[in-house]
């Protein structure tokens, strides 16, 4: 049984359709993170599975009970907003236990239970103090001890760490990951960063524009990407993706040299390969010039345009621009992902060679 | 060096602050401090000249029983006003800050008694206190109630007036706690409803502490007001009848332009700046420490 189920989920703000026809589950003690650019309904969807907006059709099950028109307390679920929403005038001790106080749990178990968050969040020692007397991490871990004093085993976090700055993000990803498995907590996770995602997620939901456009595991997201959006939006630097033109003895890049990237119809078609996935060669390949190096440290990213386009590739250590900017491009076969553009679809290999343009998957 | 620099800057900021210095100089600390001195001489005519007299001016204050009536007038005012007003302010803006259809419209129809010329707004209250045609009299004649003479009964004036002012004022308070309303995140009251916080909880824990700021300064403004008003009684009943609707502002003003006695007006006037700087005192010091400012 999942802990969460969302079926035929969608959402309208009057002529707006926020969240278009969502179904998902998600498993107890699992950690799921619904993925996707600002404005594609996450937030929207994961204040309908509080309760704090209804669904304009559908159900949505938790523990398998169908809970749609309960309201938000009856679901029995905890939340972390994104401002974090401390109240101002109480003191941290008095924010964590103000649930336990509105469900009269006797004081001896509160203080108990308090001391217990506490200490697991590692606020000891402040919870005298006022929301406005903590740093940003500290008043993200009263939000996260608010959260789980309550023992509800559901935990909905709506980009918890978009206003830490960016050395704090990772600890606190590190930190809020290891705390949901230790606690066995159900978690659904929002955000826009991907690399918050393929970090943290058991599961990963890729939203765009209201529906759901792939589900997966980290590795699966980033290895499998069944559309040129997935493609696009995991990864940093994302998949590059290179349009294709029909040559004399198979697909070619578009305004790129002869070199035959697979035998098979271009046109229409976009090729997807990894910056990682590329490697440089003195002969054989795709013929590009060097345009800029961007040193990173471990490795340096380097650009090659071809025609209007432009060719990321990611190599180790420092690679100095200057030295030979005229290489060859080469990838491993199973590197490679055909899209078909107009669909923005995966076209699945058994058909790159043979097929037609246009009879994907 | 820049120890000339620093004196420089100096010299800039008293130069900033002189025009406000000046003009709060001129027409706020000036009359208060010759007020007082006024206060210390008799009354002069033309034929006798003003001596000073000392406290002669208080110790007659102590013995005048129209003095301790509308001292008593005002108490009674105020406290019918300020707690009346501010309750009302307050549920008026909860309610007009929920999405409700004509969302706008109420709230402008709070307001429009604040924009409303004091004078005009006596005129028209002055048609509804109007024994047997008046609005109140007339709706009160459908039920069968008797007709009132709401601002001639010395036992109605005062309540009627109190009634007035909190029409008038509750609208004008609406709007701040409305605007405090809106700065209020609705992630703090969501979050206290997924915890299981009934409204009512809500509003007493949350929302009602984190608007102690604007109680604070609605509760100013309300005291202030309370000794201020003086435009309506001049409309409505000049005071009357027998000073049962007479406040302070208002009895100084008689005393002073109607008496022509300047020198008591001026003890009278002193006592009230007295009140009003001891109740602004300890409404800052008392309430200081409850509230939380963001
Ligand atoms: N209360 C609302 N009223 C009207 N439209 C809304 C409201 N909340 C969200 N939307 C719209 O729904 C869409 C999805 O919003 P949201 O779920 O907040 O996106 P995300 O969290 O993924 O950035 C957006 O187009 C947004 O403008
Ligand atoms: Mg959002």
């Amino acid at each position: 049984m999942s802990a969460i189920e969302l079926k035929n989920i969608t959402k309208k703000w009057g002529d707006v359709t926020a969240v278009d026809n969502i179904s998902l589950s998600v498993d107890e003690g699992s950690f799921v993170v619904l993925l996707g650019p600002s404005g594609c309904g996450k937030s929207t969807t994961l204040r309908m599975i509080a309760g704090l907006d209804t669904a304009s059709s559908g159900t949505i099950s938790i523990a398998g009970k169908d809970v749609t028109s309960l309201p938000p307390a009856a679901r029995k679920i905890s939340m972390v907003f994104q401002s974090y929403a401390l109240f101002p005038h109480l003191s941290v001790a008095e924010n964590i236990i103000f649930g336990l106080k509105v469900r009269k749990v006797p004081a001896p178990i509160r203080q108990k239970r308090l001391e217990k968050v506490v200490d697991i969040v590692g606020l000891a020692g402040l919870t005298d103090r006022k929301p406005s007397q903590l740093s940003g991490g500290q008043r993200q871990r009263v939000a996260l001890a608010r959260a789980i004093i309550a023992e509800n085993g559901i935990c909905l976090m709506d980009e918890p760490l978009s206003n830490l700055d960016a050395k704090l993000r990772h600890d606190m990803r590190v930190e809020i990951r290891a705390l949901q498995q230790r606690l066995g907590m159900t978690v659904i996770y929002v955000t826009h960063d991907q690399a918050e995602a393929m970090s943290m997620a058991d599961k990963v939901i890729l939203l765009r524009d209201g529906h759901i456009e792939q589900v997966g595991t980290p590795e699966g997201l980033y290895g499998k990407p069944e559309t040129l959006f997935t493609a696009s939006f995991i990864g940093t630097p994302p998949m590059n993706l290179v349009e294709l033109a029909n040559g004399p003895e198979g697909a070619v890049v578009l305004g790129g040299s002869d070199h035959v990237v697979f035998k098979g119809p271009g046109e229409g078609r976009v090729l997807g390969v990894r910056p990682e996935d590329i490697s440089l060669s003195d002969d054989s390949g795709l013929l590009v010039e060097l345009t800029a190096a961007d040193y990173l440290g471990a490795d340096t990213i380097l650009n090659a345009p071809v025609g209007n386009q432009i060719i990321q590739i990611r190599v180790p250590g420092r690679y100095r621009l200057g030295e030979k900017n005229r290489v060859h491009l080469t990838w491993p076969q199973e590197a490679v992902h055909i899209f078909e553009k107009a669909s923005g679809k995966k076209i699945e290999n058994s058909n790159i060679t043979t097929g037609k343009v246009g009879n994907a998957a | 060096m820049s120890e000339h620099k620093g004196s420089m800057n100096r010299v800039y900021g008293w130069l900033l602050l002189l025009p406000a210095m000046v003009f709060l100089t001129a027409f706020t600390y000036y009359p208060m401090v010759s007020t007082f001195f006024v206060s210390l001489f008799s009354d002069g005519t033309a034929t006798r000249p003003s001596v000073f007299v000392g406290l002669e001016n208080y110790q007659f204050l102590l013995e005048d029983d129209i003095f301790w009536k509308v001292l008593v007038n005002n108490l009674w005012y105020a406290a019918g006003t300020i707690p009346t007003s501010i309750a009302i302010a307050l549920m008026m803006a909860i309610w007009v800050n929920n999405r409700l259809p004509a969302r706008g419209l109420v709230r402008m129809a709070y307001f429009t008694p604040t924009v409303l010329p004091m004078i005009a707004v006596a005129n028209i209250w002055l048609f509804f206190y109007t024994p047997e045609i008046g609005l109140f009299d007339q709706i009160g004649s459908v039920f069968g109630f008797p007709s009132q003479n709401w601002l001639g009964d010395p036992e109605l004036v005062l309540g009627s007036i109190i009634v007035m002012t909190v029409w008038k004022e509750a609208g004008f308070f609406m709007i701040f706690y409305l605007a405090a309303l809106q700065s209020l995140s609705p992630e703090l009251e969501e979050a206290a409803h997924l915890e299981g916080a009934s409204r009512w909880y809500i509003f007493r824990r949350i929302t009602f502490p984190l608007l102690m700021p604007t109680t604070l300064f609605v509760t100013i403004n309300a005291v202030i007001n309370s000794v201020k008003m003086v435009d309506h009684l001049f409309i409505l009943t000049k005071g009357g009848p027998d000073n049962a609707s007479s406040l302070l502002l208002y009895y100084i003003f008689e005393v002073a332009f109607s008496f022509l006695d300047e020198a008591y007006a001026s003890a009278l006037t002193v006592v009230l700046l007295v009140v009003l700087a001891i109740v602004a005192v300890g409404q800052f010091t008392l309430m200081d420490k409850r509230i939380h400012y963001r």
